[in-house]
């Protein structure tokens, strides 16, 4: 890399971050600019490190159940549905059928929760306020329905090895089955509003287009990967609780740029939905928890578990020396490979349109940091 | 410049419909709640922080017998709590029991491993102060506070 008193005086720095808007949390954008043009952006990251791995090493295990919800806090359900997952796999326990039902509902919902998010906040980020109040509205529904069953509205700690805290209640599948009614009855609304906005159109089509051999050299997942053309998603690629059992599709686009992310996740949208709709048809009777060991220790050996989350792949792998505190524990988070393409990706593009790039790969800056 | 003006007319046409959406949403039924002023109702299982709650049998006590469990447990070893042998009283007696809030992470880890389900969560969800102390609960003091 060459200094900007080599390069002219035409160039600049700016400094994005780690207080601004679109960078959703304490993200900052070393960004070296010749006039309006972004040259060389540089994240830098490390502001909401919180050493969650070193924590899951040095306690016993159940206490790491709360920190899996702090690290993305807008799919908590997800993370915690990784973290028993590991752990079941590693000490051999099978949550009943029940409980796993009700893990990929409320995970579900959580997708639906963080979706719906990030499509208020892109918009926002590109100039639009009112799309947000709308998803809010369909948003706070979800949060309702699940504080209901889970007891909190964001960081959720509602998973247990073995099943689920509290049984889900005729309440809760009415509430989601009404969920789904109107959320479908709203698609039709936020196309017309956002997906056929020429605004919007002109701000996102064509711009941070990759190829899909780009983002399988920096390990992209989720929608950000499948809007390449690649159908690649834990839930079909390496299925895990009772998603074999679903029917839904993995929307895929070709373009490769932000407005191929944004389809893909609407669209993702609707296949979540379907989901729901099968598991609360087929939830079978039967205990929300099994019968764990009180005291379980992990046996030595290793174990791996990947789950879906609304950003992409979401691996925990976890060592256990046979004492009931993980020896090793790493997690694989999706944002940060997501990220580490941006230097490649935002080269030589408006800073502008920089906001619409971040805003498509839904960035989450504490589960990068962790 | 056809395209040009094509590219004006699908705009201007998009603005209209947008237009058209926002003055449909405009009439329909208000959702938004004017917070301090009015509130919505919490739902029965909300987790606030954690309270001791009395006995069915005998609802002048607690049921909390001082084994610690919860204290132990804890992640965030936020729960302070002691008993002491009295002079003609069956087990231990509870003389402090204080929950640091602040470093609560709300898991429910302690009532979930009480095994005699003294500890419920409360439904307070408005935390105000202005020092750190403030939200260091003595959950004794408030079950007592509760009898009178």
């Amino acid at each position: 890399m060459t200094t900007i008193a080599e390069q002219g005086e035409h160039r600049y720095v700016l400094n994005m971050g780690p207080q601004h808007p679109s960078t959703h949390g304490v993200l900052r954008v070393i960004l070296e600019m010749e006039g309006e043009y972004v040259m060389d952006p540089q994240p830098v990251l490390g502001y909401g490190h919180r050493m969650h791995e070193k924590m899951a090493e040095s306690r016993p295990w159940p206490n790491f159940l709360p920190n899996a919800a702090r690290m993305d806090y807008l799919s908590a359900l997800i993370y915690n549905h990784g973290y028993v997952g590991v752990v079941e796999r590693l000490a051999g326990i099978e949550a009943t059928p029940r409980a796993e039902y009700i893990r990929v509902i409320t995970s579900e919902l959580n997708r639906l929760q963080s979706h719906l998010l990030w499509l208020g906040v892109l918009v926002l980020d590109l100039g639009a306020f009112t799309p947000i109040m709308y998803t809010f509205e369909d948003r706070e529904k979800i949060l309702d329905i699940l504080e209901d069953v889970t007891g909190s509205r964001l960081t959720y700690c509602y998973m247990r090895v073995g099943g689920v805290v509290r049984d889900i209640d005729d309440k809760f599948v009415e509430g989601t089955r009404e969920f789904i009614k109107w959320q479908r009855s709203r698609m039709p609304m936020y196309d017309k509003l956002v997906t056929g906005n020429i605004i919007f159109r002109k701000r996102i089509e064509q711009i941070g287009e990759f190829s899909p051999d780009l983002a399988r050299r920096y390990g992209l997942t989720g929608p950000v990967l499948r809007g390449t053309g690649i159908p690649y998603d834990i839930r079909r690629a390496e299925p895990y609780s009772v998603y074999p059992e679903f029917d839904f599709e993995i929307p895929t686009e070709t373009t490769g740029d932000c407005m191929a992310a944004y389809l893909v996740r609407v669209r993702e949208i609707e296949q979540s939905l379907r989901i729901l709709e099968q598991a609360l048809d087929k939830l079978p009777d039967g205990p929300a928890m099994a019968k764990v060991p009180k005291k379980l220790k992990l046996p030595a050996g290793d174990a791996c578990y990947a789950v879906e989350s609304p950003r992409g792949e979401l691996v925990y792998h976890l060592t256990g020396d046979g004492s009931d505190t993980p020896y090793r524990m790493k997690i694989r988070v999706p944002s940060f490979s997501n990220l580490s393409l941006l230097p490649e990706l935002c080269r030589g593009m408006l800073l502008s349109d920089l906001c619409a790039c971040m805003g498509s790969l839904d960035l989450v800056i504490p589960e990068i940091d962790r | 410049m056809k395209d040009y003006f094509a590219l004006i007319f699908s705009g201007g046409k998009s603005l209209i419909v947008g237009m058209m959406i926002t003055l449909r949403e405009a009439f329909r039924p208000v959702v938004t709640v004017q917070y301090p002023r009015e509130k919505l109702p919490i739902s029965p299982n909300f987790r606030g922080h954690t309270i001791l709650i009395r006995d069915n049998e005998k609802p002048e006590k607690h049921r909390c017998i001082s084994c610690k469990m919860c204290e132990r447990e804890c992640p965030s070893n936020c729960i302070e709590l002691a008993g002491e042998k009295r002079e003609g009283v069956k087990g231990m007696v509870l003389i402090t029991y204080r929950l640091d809030f602040t470093k609560c992470s709300l898991c429910g880890t302690c009532v979930e491993v009480c095994p005699t389900a003294a500890l419920d969560f409360s439904k307070v969800y408005q935390h105000v102060g202005f020092a750190r102390e403030d939200f260091h609960y003595d959950l004794l003091a408030m079950v007592e506070e509760e009898e009178k």
